[in-house]
Formats: C-alpha cells, sequence, structure tokens
C-alpha cells in the first residue's frame, strides 16, 4: 500500500512517499530531502503524536478559563479522550504559569500544565 | 488634566510593545511607559493558545500565553511603568500623547521618543464585499478565537471558514476540538495559505476539506445564518458561474487577512506606506515624524511572534538613543526598492553606518531561487512562499560596498552551474 505524507519539519513541507507492506511495516520511503523528514514520517506513520492546547474552567479567576497544554506531545488517537477529560475541569485561582493541572494525565506519562499566571478576581 | 513626562513612551503591550520597552529600558532610558488599552499585557498572544511560539528565540515550542508570559515577567522585575485599561486618543508630531482612563480621566503624557506598538486588526465581510443578507453567525476568526479561549463561548456547531491563513486552520482545528462541526475550509488561491504543518495538523488530522480556487459567493438565513454558497474562481478571482455549491451551517469565520491599525500615526502625521499599510521607516525602524518609531504588526503584518520581537527590540534600543540623545544624523541615506518578485521591504531607507536587518515578503511563491539585496549580499532559496517573511541581515562591510543612492531588493532564479550563496 502507498501512502503520502506531507513534512512539518520545515518550510520546504516535502511530499514523502511511504510503500507500506502487509504487516504495517515501512518498505520504502522516498521524496524527503533531508534526513529529520526520514525521521517525522517514520514517527508519523507508526506513532503519530500531537501537542495538547486547550482551555479548563477557572473558579476565582480573573479570568473564566485557563489555558492549559500537555508538557509533552500525547499519541494522536488520544486528543478526543483528552478533550473529554478536561471538559468538567475546574482549577482554583491563582495559577502560575507551568502549574501542574493534572499529573499523569490519562496515565500517558505527561502532565496537564497551565499556559499562563492566572491571579484571583478582585 | 495630569501632566507626566518619560523618556520612552510605548503605544500597546503585545508582543511588540513589551520587547520595545525592554529593550528601551536596557539602553539607558530610565523612564519608560507602556500604555495598553486592554486590562492585562500580552495583546493577541493572549487569546493564541496553542503552541508553536518562540522556536527561534527560545529553541522551544511555547503557547501564546506562555511566551507573552514571559515577556511580562521580564517587564514585571523592571521599573518600567504600564498603563492598563488607558486608550490612546492621539499622538502629535512633537510626541505629546492624549490618554485617557477611568481612574485618572484624561491624561497628557510628554514622551522624548515614541514606540508605535499598535499591532493589527482583522479584514472583514465589509472589506469582502460578500453579497446577501447580514445574519448572526458571521465572525472575524480573531473574534471568533476570542470567544471560545478567553471568554469560553463556542461561535456554532457547524461552520465553514473562508481563508486559509494560520488563524483560519487554528481556528479549524480548535472547534473542532470542541465538538463542532467543521464543514470546509474555503480558499481563493490555488494553495493554502497557511503553514504546511499547520494544514497537517488542524485539517487532515480531523478530516477537514480544504476547498481551493472557491470563494464565498452568497450568504443565506435571516435571524442566524443558515448557509453559504461557495462557487470556483477564475484566474481573476472571478467566480465562474455554474460551479455554485451550498454548504449549510450556522458559522461563517472569516480568515482574510489582518491590516495595520495606524489610525494614529496617520493623525500625527506619519507617512505610510500603501503595500504594507504601515509606517514608512529607516534603519533605526524611525519613522517619518522625528522621535518615532514603529515595531511589530501596526509596522507590517509578521508571520512569526519571534520575528516581532527581534524587530521591536531594535525600534526599543533606537528609541531609548533618541530619547537620550545619543543618535547621530546619518551622513548618506539610500532608499531601498523592491524589485522582482518582491512585495515589500522593510526598512524603506538605511544609513550605510550599522548593520541592518531587511525583512521582506515576496509577491508569488517561487522554487530555487536566489535571493539577491543590491548584489552585496546573495542567499539560495529552496522555495520562497508570500506566507513566509524573509529577514537578512547586511553587515556594515557589506553595505560600505554600496554604489549609488537605491538599494534593489528582488528574487532571481538559480543558474545551473550555481551562484554564490
Amino acid at each position: 500500500m502507498r501512502k503520502s505524507l506531507t513534512c512539518t519539519v520545515c518550510p520546504l513541507s516535502c511530499d514523502v512517499v511511504l510503500e507500506i507492506g502487509e504487516n504495517n511495516e515501512i518498505l520504502s520511503l522516498t521524496g524527503n530531502k533531508c534526513a529529520r523528514g526520514k525521521v517525522y514520517a517514520t514517527k508519523e506513520h507508526t506513532a503519530p503524536e500531537r501537542t495538547l492546547t486547550t482551555t479548563v474552567k477557572t473558579k476565582g479567576g480573573s479570568l473564566p478559563l485557563l489555558p492549559v497544554r500537555s508538557d509533552q506531545p500525547i499519541p494522536k488517537p488520544m486528543l478526543k479522550k483528552a478533550m473529554e477529560a478536561t471538559a468538567d475541569l475546574v482549577v482554583d485561582a491563582p495559577v502560575k504559569m507551568g502549574d501542574i493541572v493534572i499529573e499523569n494525565f490519562l496515565d500517558l506519562g505527561v502532565n496537564l500544565v497551565a499556559s499562563r499566571d492566572l491571579d484571583r478576581a478582585h | 488634566m495630569k501632566r507626566s513626562d518619560v523618556d520612552v513612551a510605548v503605544i500597546g503591550g503585545g508582543p511588540a510593545g513589551l520587547a520595545a520597552a525592554l529593550a528601551a529600558r536596557n539602553e539607558g532610558a530610565s523612564k519608560v511607559l507602556i500604555i495598553e488599552r486592554n486590562h492585562e499585557l500580552g495583546g493577541i498572544l493572549q487569546q493564541c493558545i496553542h503552541h508553536g511560539f518562540g522556536l527561534h528565540r527560545f529553541k522551544a515550542e511555547l503557547t501564546g500565553p506562555e511566551y507573552a508570559q514571559r515577556f511580562i515577567n521580564l517587564v514585571k522585575e523592571t521599573d518600567i511603568e504600564v498603563l492598563l485599561e488607558t486608550m490612546v486618543l492621539e499622538v502629535r508630531d512633537d510626541r505629546t500623547i492624549y490618554a485617557v482612563n477611568s481612574t485618572d480621566g484624561m491624561l497628557e503624557i510628554g514622551a522624548k521618543a515614541v514606540v508605535l506598538a499598535m499591532g493589527c486588526r482583522e479584514r472583514t465581510r465589509g472589506a469582502l464585499r460578500i453579497p446577501g443578507k447580514r445574519p448572526a453567525g458571521i465572525f472575524s476568526a480573531g473574534t471568533a478565537q476570542r470567544y471560545l479561549n478567553i471568554d469560553g463561548y463556542i461561535p456554532g456547531k457547524k461552520a465553514v471558514i473562508l481563508g486559509s491563513g494560520d488563524i483560519g486552520l487554528i481556528m479549524a482545528r480548535r472547534l473542532a476540538l470542541e465538538g463542532a462541526q467543521v464543514e470546509a475550509v474555503v480558499e481563493i488561491l490555488p494553495y493554502a495559505a497557511g503553514l504546511a504543518r499547520n494544514v497537517v495538523q488542524c485539517l487532515e488530522d480531523f478530516d477537514i476539506p480544504l476547498i481551493l480556487q472557491s470563494t464565498v459567493v452568497q450568504i443565506h438565513g435571516d435571524d442566524r445564518l443558515e448557509a453559504v454558497t461557495i462557487a470556483k474562481v477564475d484566474e481573476n478571482w472571478k467566480p465562474i458561474p455554474g460551479t455554485e455549491q451550498k454548504i449549510e451551517c450556522d458559522t461563517l469565520l472569516l480568515s482574510v487577512g489582518l491590516i495595520p491599525e495606524n489610525e494614529l500615526s496617520r493623525e500625527a502625521g506619519v507617512a505610510l506606506d500603501p503595500i504594507t499599510n504601515g509606517p514608512k521607516v529607516d534603519d533605526t525602524l524611525m519613522t517619518s515624524v522625528p522621535g518615532v518609531f514603529a515595531c511589530g504588526n501596526v509596522l507590517h503584518v509578521h508571520d512569526l511572534v519571534d520575528n516581532v520581537s527581534k524587530e521591536a527590540e531594535r525600534a526599543g534600543a533606537f528609541a531609548g538613543r533618541y530619547a537620550l540623545q545619543q543618535q547621530a544624523d546619518a551622513a548618506r541615506r539610500v532608499k531601498v526598492e523592491a524589485g522582482e518578485n518582491i512585495r515589500y521591504v522593510v526598512p524603506h531607507e538605511i544609513s550605510l553606518d550599522k548593520p541592518v536587518e531587511f525583512f521582506m515578503r515576496v509577491q508569488r511563491p517561487e522554487q530555487n531561487v536566489v535571493l539577491d539585496l543590491g548584489g552585496l549580499r546573495t542567499v539560495k532559496k529552496p522555495s520562497v512562499r508570500p506566507s513566509e517573511m524573509l529577514n537578512i541581515t547586511l553587515t556594515e562591510e557589506m553595505l560600505s560596498k554600496l554604489e549609488g543612492d537605491t538599494l534593489t531588493v528582488r528574487i532571481v532564479p538559480q543558474k545551473e552551474d550555481g551562484v554564490d550563496a
């Protein structure tokens, strides 16, 4: 099976073509103009990852929402579950940038952290 | 009316204003003031909760709020004064500023140097002249981003996005993540206007179709948007009859360009460039009004905030020097011109006594080209795109070789035998 990907490592945006075998193994990888493209396309085929950025509700804060992020990328198929897991979350103000909102988020070995400081409402 | 005097007044507390104020203070200007109309510093970064900021500056992929927080923390460590919820009404050409807030009323601020850092705003439906009714549900992409990320309201359940610039793509993903259905992103150009990375991570990841060479030709609905009609366009961007397609939606987001916000500059008598819609500046980023400097998106719309910070630091430092009267007049000045496939170049005029960093954009995508700065420096580029800003520095030594009174920047094809890079 043939699969094509756009490399997102740099603005060149190479179209990388992968030839995939019966056991989902990569038989060949062409179209990338550098080694980083090969690493990207291999990872993107075998275990694509994305950083989650979203917001959570706040209590007593100067703003109704706090922007949060995963401190490491998480597996792409987990994005939906991650959004559901943050939907009803409420964080108490004050918060400092980098504060952990959820430790070991969804048992993925990453933390959900605050993207900014948030003062108490005055 | 309360009167105060400062060395450097910075108008706008977004990424440009923050970096400019810090640089002016570091340069030795002792009284530096930031005037911001919002209730907090950080500007538009506060609503850009996605990551990808700061790769050049911090060698890390930060979110917008994280990038802003780093600069806000630096400002907090200094004695830079910040006026929040304060609206500047007028900047005079003698650098007197009139502003207003609900605590002090009217303010008169005398500044030895002024840095314009007001940023830009979005083009609206009116600018596109989309025909049809005027129901609720039509937003500029940035407004929808604010509703969603700051205020916590989802603008609709079923959306079409016009324009594939990065803001449009980012909003497509954001809406999809929050459970809205994104029917399509519609782009008038034959290629996506935003970064390839955003096409992959914001559209392909969520199976959102990108419809190229098309535009919205009709708006349907009375109280609330019910549908839009899109159509293919020809090479002159004219809709082609018979190619119409109706898409049901309750929300239309417009991501169709940004315009530098120069009302204050214009009133102060600052000369503007009709291409960038920003001030004309020299290599110290000073405008045509002495002592008034400009940086960030008010000067020209940037692709990366990292470039905004860098440019703003330069403007802030020169503003600081101007305030301290340490800036000597240049002996010789040279005009900078946009040549083949260059849409614009900033700065517009240079002296030859210090290194200059040039920022420019091309008119159309091209591959395997050479960027030629007046024959003083040539740089090979495998590909250039209008959405990606180019920046190149010329050293004093390179500039010393310039003859004549014009420096022309152009894109030329790469020769087979190779041009020196």
